[in-house]
């Protein structure tokens, strides 16, 4: 027989003066029981018993630390309570958003016709009428839709070519001239205009341009292109910088001219940062309402001429069905509609999101064998 | 077609800086010429002015002339592009176009300049191309993959593959195995041998034996000391500069006794 | 010079070369130009409110007098959101950089970057239909229990919509801006000044303060400003949010008014000399978050020279 010498199981010399692994979750098991009895003494609700528990595990962990592993590792345990729950409660906002648009915007967004009429002869007494006998909502965001849509395409076709090309002088011409170095300098400052300045801009150019009180969906793409321009450049200029400079020298050395080696090999490898970097720049500005507000007015009928008269868009529809409803006696039917065009809005730039990390998948440069 | 290239009194600068001066040297049409030299010593800077790629660095320019066959390549009125498309260039570490297929890689220099080219063509062309690299075995089955998919020796010899299909007179070469491993150093160097039939080949390197395995004439720049410019010390046949040279510094360097 | 079999031309390519260069060129020069329109447009149709005499103008007092208490509201709002805004964003950026498992940060990031995402008027409207109504208690709350402090004087307002709320908002507007700037600071952090403080011993926390927070200081304080710049000039939040009126300092009754909601709010049917000094505001507010910007601006572009970190 052959005795196989297992060591004698004692608490490592480098565990003592821990807590155990279970701690927290003792703690937080305490701390959410004490929270709920808490919270039951003075009315209970969902948000306080958060609190107070996070409050009470915080306290109850870092006392517990401090007993045991002394000072430094309490102070430790402190300080990533506080980071976890900086966290937790950035992430309030987001779902409590979110859940308000949901459940806000789902039975406006059900409404039969909603997303396929205008706000054309809708009138408060029609809102009356759903109110008070329970009529069915009329009424849509149709026109909104087709303005944010006409002005956001519009936008995106002034804003990419001027963006992108900027891009391309500051990467690939620019070298270090005092131009492009001006260039950058002020894309930076364009970066930080407030969108209403940039619609006001529009509004103030085209006033003295065209003449006082023209306000078009050109307009408004003009305000938003202002604030497009700069984003585009600096994705766009970052995308360019990473492509590797021996793409281009190897271009060059067989015998290609510089604006074909652009066209054809440092374009279409930046191209999935480029694509994704202007689907970001269009979420970033389809969702914007002061810039449009003071350069494209508001409508309640469809106006699909960008040139000529003002034009709805999502999001000043649904700034003026809050602000202005179109009964002021019955503001429901009005905050539904808004409801359920923030819900498309938010679907809207969601997608876009999505998308711009789709494409920017998809269209990277394929590694396989 | 493949053609001499003669340089006269040569000075490279950067901005003020003066990185390579009087260089004079006469490269015969198919032949395999090595530059060697410690690191600094300006031989890649002077390998690029051969075909101009040295005007991608900003501020860079030369003095002197280089003929090609008795043309100058810094004469007036003459287009690097025209240059570079008769001096082809192969680099340190392999680059294909991730966004192009082997089959594109290789034609890039074609379609890249918008020549029209018919299919039948085309396919000839690369299968020439990729046969003068001694690629066409191992990717004729999927040249229609991702060039980046290749192993790094096989990358090189695509790009080599990639500067022939150009149909150049000269090719250059900038430490073209310094990324990789002995194996597809040893096929690229088999290679440069076969290419020497047909192109006049000059190649950069930091290893001696390789200098001494793949070529007929070497070169060897030196620098006198930091902030110098770099020098052409000797000029001659390979197995004399290896064997028997005539400068101290040349024998010190290749013998191992510096650099 | 005989032609030589280098300068015969290779079809049309060169003067390719050169009208694609100048379409780059031209295309950044537009961006100068659009820059210096704004500015030129802006002050061209403000002009006429800057010199017309004060009883012209809204309040009939002059545009200072018009536009003054418009900047003080302005600021307050932004202070109010900077203040809540920034120790959470440090705190969510270092959760980000140091805290969260390697495999989850991104994913993370990405949820907080969600909060960009959502258009200014949705907050706007969650503001108003919800935050002001469930915060309203707590005004009540701090009105009688801290109203001994000016800026929680009471009574409150019964419908929450107040400059605090406003601020509120902004406050959830600006996190991921100073989020995203500040983690991508700290992900700089030399990972050699962060293993020689842990090789030392030192506890995470201990390691954060020692090299990551030292480091990002300058970054943090770029990415409050440039924050600072955002709340300035956000408008939507602000508009449907506050329930405005004269400035006053208590924090929790209606009044107050910010510059870019009192645009928002008046521009669309203001006609004559009030869309003058409304531009005229725009203006104000775009030379204030111009100011606010080049300083952080600076601040990061003098913090790259120093720390080496490009």
């Amino acid at each position: 027989m052959t005795a196989t010498l297992t060591p004698v199981r004692k608490r490592s010399a480098l565990t003592k003066g821990q807590l155990p692994k279970a701690a927290p979750y003792i703690v937080l098991a305490v701390a959410l029981i004490l929270g709920a009895a808490i919270l039951a003494l003075i009315g209970f609700n969902a948000f306080g018993w958060g609190i107070v528990s996070a409050i009470l595990f915080t306290a109850g962990l870092v006392g517990w630390s401090l007993v045991v592993e002394g000072v430094r590792k309490a102070k430790d345990k402190l300080a990533t309570c506080l980071v976890v729950g900086a966290f937790l409660i950035a992430l309030v906002p987001l779902f409590s958003v979110i859940w308000t648009v949901l459940v806000n915007g789902l039975p406006g967004l059900l409404d039969p016709g909603f997303l396929t009429t205008s706000m054309n002869g809708v009138t408060g007494a029609f809102d009356n009428k759903t109110v008070e006998e329970g009529a069915p909502l009329l009424g849509g965001i149709y026109h909104a839709l087709m303005g944010t849509l006409l002005i956001t395409v519009l936008a995106t076709l002034i804003s990419v070519p001027v963006g992108l090309l900027t891009a391309i002088y500051l990467v690939e011409y620019g070298e270090d001239r005092a131009l492009a170095r001006a260039i950058t300098f002020f894309v930076d400052v364009m970066t930080g205009i407030p969108s209403i300045v940039a619609g006001l801009f529009a509004a103030a150019a085209f006033f003295a341009v065209v003449g006082p009180g023209t306000k078009t969906g050109a307009v408004a793409a003009v305000a938003l292109s202002v604030l497009m321009i700069p984003v585009v450049v600096r994705s766009s200029e970052e995308m360019l910088k990473i492509v590797p400079n021996e793409l281009r020298e190897a271009a060059y050395a067989l015998g290609v001219r510089k604006w074909r080696t652009i066209l054809k090999v440092v374009l279409p490898t930046a191209i999935s940062g480029i694509a994704s970097g202007i689907t970001l720049a269009i979420a970033r500005v389809i969702g914007e309402t002061a810039p449009i507000l003071v350069t494209a007015g508001f409508a309640t009928t469809i106006n699909a001429n960008v040139f000529s008269g003002w034009m709805a868009s999502l999001p000043t529809f649904i700034y003026t069905q809050i602000l202005n409803p179109t009964s002021p006696s019955n503001p429901d039917p009005s905050s539904e509609r808004a409801w359920g065009a923030a819900l498309v809005l938010i679907i809207l730039v969601m997608l876009l999101n999505l998308g711009a990390r789709l494409i920017a998948r998809i269209f990277a440069p394929k590694t396989g064998r | 077609m493949s053609k001499r290239i003669d340089v006269k009194d040569l000075n490279v600068y950067y901005s003020k800086f003066l990185a390579v001066e009087g260089v004079n040297i006469n490269i015969d049409a198919k032949s395999v010429t090595a530059f060697i030299g410690p690191s600094g010593c300006g031989k890649s800077t002077f390998l690029r002015t051969l075909n101009r790629m040295h005007e991608v660095i900003p501020g860079a320019r030369v003095e002197g002339e280089v003929l090609l066959d008795g043309d100058n390549l810094y004469g007036p009125g003459v287009d690097p592009v025209t240059v570079r498309s008769q001096i082809g260039m192969v680099f340190q570490r392999p680059n294909p176009f991730p966004t192009m297929s082997i089959r594109d890689n290789v034609l890039a220099g074609v379609k890249l300049n918008n020549t029209k080219i018919s299919k039948g063509e085309a396919d000839v062309l690369v299968e020439r191309s990729l046969q003068g690299a001694n690629l066409w075995n191992e990717v004729k089955d999927r040249l229609a993959k991702p060039g980046s998919g290749l192993s790094g020796g096989q990358q090189q010899r695509l790009c080599i593959a990639r500067a022939i299909a150009v149909e150049p007179q000269v090719i250059l070469m900038d430490e073209p195995c310094s990324a990789l491993d002995p194996i597809s150093t040893l096929a690229i160097e088999d290679l440069i041998n076969e290419l020497k039939d047909q192109y006049t080949v000059v190649i950069v390197t930091h290893n001696m034996q390789q200098a001494a395995r793949v070529s007929d004439k070497t070169a060897f720049f030196n620098i006198a000391g930091t902030g110098k410019p770099g020098k052409l010390i000797e000029f001659g046949d390979t197995p004399t500069i290896f064997s028997n040279p005539t400068e101290k510094a040349t024998e010190d360097y290749v013998s191992g006794r510096f650099g | 010079m005989t032609t030589t079999s280098l300068t015969k031309s290779r079809g049309a390519g060169q003067s390719g070369d050169k009208v694609f260069s100048a379409a780059t060129l031209a295309a950044g020069c537009l961006i100068l130009v659009v820059l210096f329109g704004v500015a030129l447009f802006l002050v061209i149709q403000a002009l006429p409110a800057l010199v017309a005499p004060g009883d012209k103008i809204q309040g009939g007092e002059g545009f200072f007098t018009y536009i003054w208490p418009l900047v003080i509201g302005t600021l307050i709002a932004s202070v109010i959101a900077l203040v809540i805004a920034t120790p959470i964003a440090i705190g969510v950026a270092l959760f980000i950089s140091h805290f969260a498992p390697r495999k989850l940060a991104s994913g993370l990031g990405y949820v907080i970057d969600l909060l960009a995402a959502i258009p200014s008027v949705v907050y706007g409207a969650w503001g108003v239909a919800f935050l002001a109504k469930e915060i309203s208690p707590s005004y009540n709350w701090l009105a009688g229990n801290m109203g001994w402090l000016p800026i929680f004087q009471g009574p409150a307002s019964a419908t929450g919509k107040t400059i605090l709320t406003a601020g509120i908002v902004l406050a959830v507007m600006v996190l991921p801006i100073i989020t995203s700037l500040t983690r991508e600071i700290f992900l700089q952090t030399p990972k050699l000044h962060e293993e020689a403080a842990l090789a030392l011993g030192a506890t995470r926390w201990e390691m954060i303060r020692m090299t990551v927070l030292p480091f990002g200081r300058p970054g943090i304080i770029s990415a409050v400003m440039l924050g600072l710049g955002r709340a300035l000039g956000e408008t939507m939040a602000v508009a449907l949010v506050l329930s405005s009126g004269a400035l006053t300092a208590s924090l929790i009754q209606t009044g107050n008014q910010t510059i870019a909601a009192e645009i928002a709010l008046n521009f669309p049917e203001a006609s004559g000399l009030k869309v003058n000094t409304l531009i005229a505001a725009g203006l104000v507010l775009f030379v204030i978050t111009l100011g606010v910007n080049m300083i952080a601006r600076g601040i990061i572009t003098r913090h790259k020279e120093f720390s080496g970190a490009n």
